[in-house]
């Protein structure tokens, strides 16, 4: 690439549109080729077509040239044989009539070439129309006129052989244009000296024939190739087409159509696949169908039992809240059972409700409740209501949040699911530590992380926090009551925002969990605003 | 000594009936019980309750169907009891007219405690009337007589639609978040269950604005919460 010239303003002018131009040129070439790259790459039919074009052509030029070579050799053979022979024939009258001709007298030599071309043309040749020019060491008769005889030619005839060698020559008779011919040369050899006879045959028939060959080969060639390409092209289409359908249908099957169908007709390989595709997208309609039933029927289930077991527990849970305000009028073993009744029955509540949640999740009917909201609202009313607890325990519970509002489209109530898991979590194992909850944001993601300092988790911990019933340290006694699946619940909670929730933990240095959740539904995480574990900071500040 | 508030018991489980009208009598209500949900609005016109207490499942007619009968021709504080957690249940029990839910298993204390919130009353002596929305079309809140006018018209409103009007008129500049409304109007402390604002925001619209779909005297303000529109 060459760059114009701008040194004065206006050929800095020229140059810019040159440039520009050049830039276009560019361009369109680009999409040109782009195009057609798609084209190629998107048509079975373009690419069969051009591969049995190239591979159909490629066979035709090589057995066109074969065949018109053969033609032509065969047609030039012949040709040769006859002139050789004719000179041979000639040589007799030849020797004759020179042999009292002298040499160096151009007339006698001119009148005896004449007295040949006669004698020899007279009953007729087999090797077609000829000239003939004689040459000796002085004279030159009849060459000049038919065309100049090539010294490499004279030279061997003058040794005294006979030569054959192609020429281009004047057609027989008059002037015009110089044609291909053969010049077949003898020695005759005179009581005055050496004469060379030359046979001038001008090739015009032949070079007509082999012309007429060659136009005759590229024609069927080309006629052969286009009707190869026909068929293939034929072919193709009747392979493709259903193959196309089938694309068409399978798309249409994906995106939840499930009643479409192939129309099948025949019997052949083709109707064969349609049959195959009806036969697997009916399989999978009834599959789906039976999934979709089975799934509503969990669905039923889940929600009946839920029914029929909350309404007992309802009443067995006001009938304990009635004894236990009064157990003070009880003697102690029946007060302590009261209690025990009570603190039981706290647990049983909060592990029915966790069970019946996972096992909404695990019907897929969970079903996302998004609004926007103020994720620093939903913090604070989750830490809030942990400070009671935290202050019994000794534990300091701070928010590190931004001073202006941290919107997200989420569903309010699964966060704050997910952060009480979180903090009453940390609280558990926190040691009465401090306990910081931190909200970050940027443009496309909203993160909350929870960060104890108590006493950590072992290596390859970080991913079994999230199993139900996994329990980090069986001996460990639990200050909230957690049931074991609280963090499979903000696991699957994170997921059906399409958002993260990770865990960090190290031995002695504490744990970090990070709920990441995209700002807006449908799009798609790619990292999060805050840091996963320690932040050296903060652990320098300590 | 006052007069003991009384409450219907809209429920087909006996046992958790007979304990509801111990809870409740232990607590100085009064309790009435019906079972069937057919007879649940007869029994609601005999006995004139303070407070309903309504199962969603009910034998008869569904606890959605009595509550939008109760809801056609009283305010009533009515409190859904409701086994269900779901949104679109619990959306729906609000939208038929429901003030508050309680989620079955419910500790008595809970309920006890929003039953109360319901019943409080605001015992304005001092005469208040506030004037919020656009001001060719006012909305006037005379707050001691419970009275809403717009247009000239008296705009019937529950009693929760009408805390839930007071709380935002009271402070027409000011950007109230769901959960503070939730503290102010409900009596409820730490949580997040804002669909009971939602709900009760679009029941009202749909009573005071002259257009819901395009509100001027309660606005949304996108992701905080709501404020009165300018008097």
């Amino acid at each position: 690439m060459t760059e114009a010239p701008a040194a004065t303003g206006q050929s800095a002018g020229v140059a810019r549109r040159y440039r520009d131009l050049r830039h276009r040129m560019a361009e369109r070439v680009r999409t040109l080729v782009r195009a057609g790259v798609h084209t190629w790459r998107n048509s079975l039919q373009l690419r069969v077509g051009a591969t049995t074009v190239i591979v159909a052509g490629v066979v035709v030029i090589v057995t066109g040239i074969f065949l018109v070579d053969q033609v032509a050799g065969g047609i030039l053979r012949a040709k040769r044989e006859a002139a050789v022979k004719q000179a041979t024939i000639g040589l007799q009258t030849a020797t004759s009539v020179l042999s009292g001709v002298d040499t160096g007298v151009v007339a006698d030599v001119a009148d005896a070439q004449l007295t040949i071309t006669q004698s020899l043309t007279a009953n007729g040749t087999s090797a077609g129309l000829f000239s003939i020019a004689i040459e000796s060491a002085a004279v030159s008769v009849g060459s000049t006129s038919a065309g100049a005889i090539p010294s490499a030619l004279r030279r061997t005839v003058q040794r005294g052989n006979l030569a054959v060698e192609y020429a281009p020559m004047q057609a027989t008779g008059s002037g015009g244009p110089l044609v291909r011919g053969l010049i077949v040369g003898e020695p005759v050899q005179a009581p005055t000296g050496l004469f060379e006879l030359y046979y001038l045959f001008p090739l015009t028939a032949e070079q007509q024939t082999i012309a007429l060959v060659q136009r005759t080969a590229l024609i069927s060639g080309i006629a052969l190739v286009i009707l190869v390409l026909a068929i293939a092209l034929l072919v193709t289409r009747q392979v493709v087409e259903p193959v196309r359908v089938a694309a068409v249908t399978a798309g249409r099957l994906a995106a939840g159509d499930l009643s479409q169908r192939i129309k099948v007709r025949g019997s052949d390989d083709l109707a064969r696949l349609g049959r195959s595709f009806n036969d697997m997208a009916g399989s999978l309609q009834r599959q789906i169908r039976r999934l979709e039933d089975l799934s509503r029927l969990q669905r039923r289930f889940t929600s009946d039992v839920s029914h029929e077991l909350r309404t007992p527990l309802t009443t067995i849970r006001m009938a304990t809240e009635l004894l236990h305000a009064n157990r003070g009028e009880f003697p102690a073993e029946l007060a302590r059972s009261v209690e025990l009744l009570q603190a039981e029955l706290d647990r049983f509540e909060a592990l029915l409700g966790d069970l019946l949640e996972i096992s909404r999740y695990d019907a897929g009917a969970a079903r996302l409740d998004s609004e926007t909201v103020d994720i620093r609202g939903i913090v604070a009313t989750t830490v809030d209501a942990y400070r009671v607890l935290a202050q019994r325990n000794g534990t300091e519970l701070r928010i590190k949040e931004p001073d202006f509002p941290v919107t997200a489209d989420v569903d309010p109530r699964r966060v704050e699911r997910v952060l009480r898991n979180l903090i009453g979590n940390a609280l558990d194992h926190g040691e009465g530590r401090p306990i910081v909850v931190t909200v970050g944001c940027d443009d496309d993601a909203v993160a909350v992380a929870v960060r104890d300092h108590g006493v950590g988790l072992r290596p390859g911990e970080a991913g079994l926090v999230f199993n139900r019933f996994w329990r980090g340290d069986p001996s460990r006694s639990r200050l909230t009551g957690g049931t074991g699946l609280g963090l499979a619940i903000s696991l699957e909670d994170a997921r059906l925002h399409d958002g993260w929730l990770q865990a960090w933990g190290e031995r002695g240095r504490g744990a970090d969990f990070r709920l990441t959740l995209p700002r807006h539904a449908g799009h798609t995480l790619m990292g999060s605003p805050l840091p996963l574990g320690p932040d050296d900071a903060e652990e320098d500040g300590r | 000594m006052p007069v003991k508030p009384r409450v219907l018991v809209v429920d087909d489980d006996s046992a958790l009936a007979e304990m509801l009208g111990i809870v409740l009598r232990t607590d100085g209500f009064e309790p009435a019980f019906v079972a069937d949900g057919s007879r649940a609005l007869a029994a609601f016109r005999e006995t004139k309750p303070d407070i309903v207490l309504l199962d969603l499942m009910l034998p008869g007619l569904s606890g959605i169907d009595v509550c939008r009968a109760i809801r056609a021709e009283s305010g009533t504080p009515i409190i859904m009891l409701t086994a269900k957690s779901d949104t679109v249940d619990v959306v729906l029990g609000l939208e038929s007219g429901a003030d508050d839910y309680v989620v079955k298993p419910f500790k008595p204390k809970e309920l006890i405690a929003r039953m109360r919130a319901r019943l409080r009353h605001h015992e304005d002596l001092a005469s208040e009337t506030l004037v919020i929305g656009p001001p060719d079309s006012v909305v006037q809140i005379d707050v001691p007589a419970h009275q809403v006018v717009r247009d000239g018209k008296q705009v019937a409103l529950t009693p929760l639609e009408f805390d839930l009007l007071v709380a935002l008129a009271r402070k027409p500049r000011q950007v109230f978040t769901r959960e503070v409304l939730l503290e102010q109007v409900w009596g409820y402390r730490h949580a997040a269950d804002t669909r009971l604002v939602n709900v009760h925001v679009q029941r009202l619209r749909s009573k005071v604005e002259r257009d819901p779909e395009r509100p001027e005297v309660v606005l949304t303000v996108r992701g905080v919460g709501y404020k009165a529109g300018p008097p």
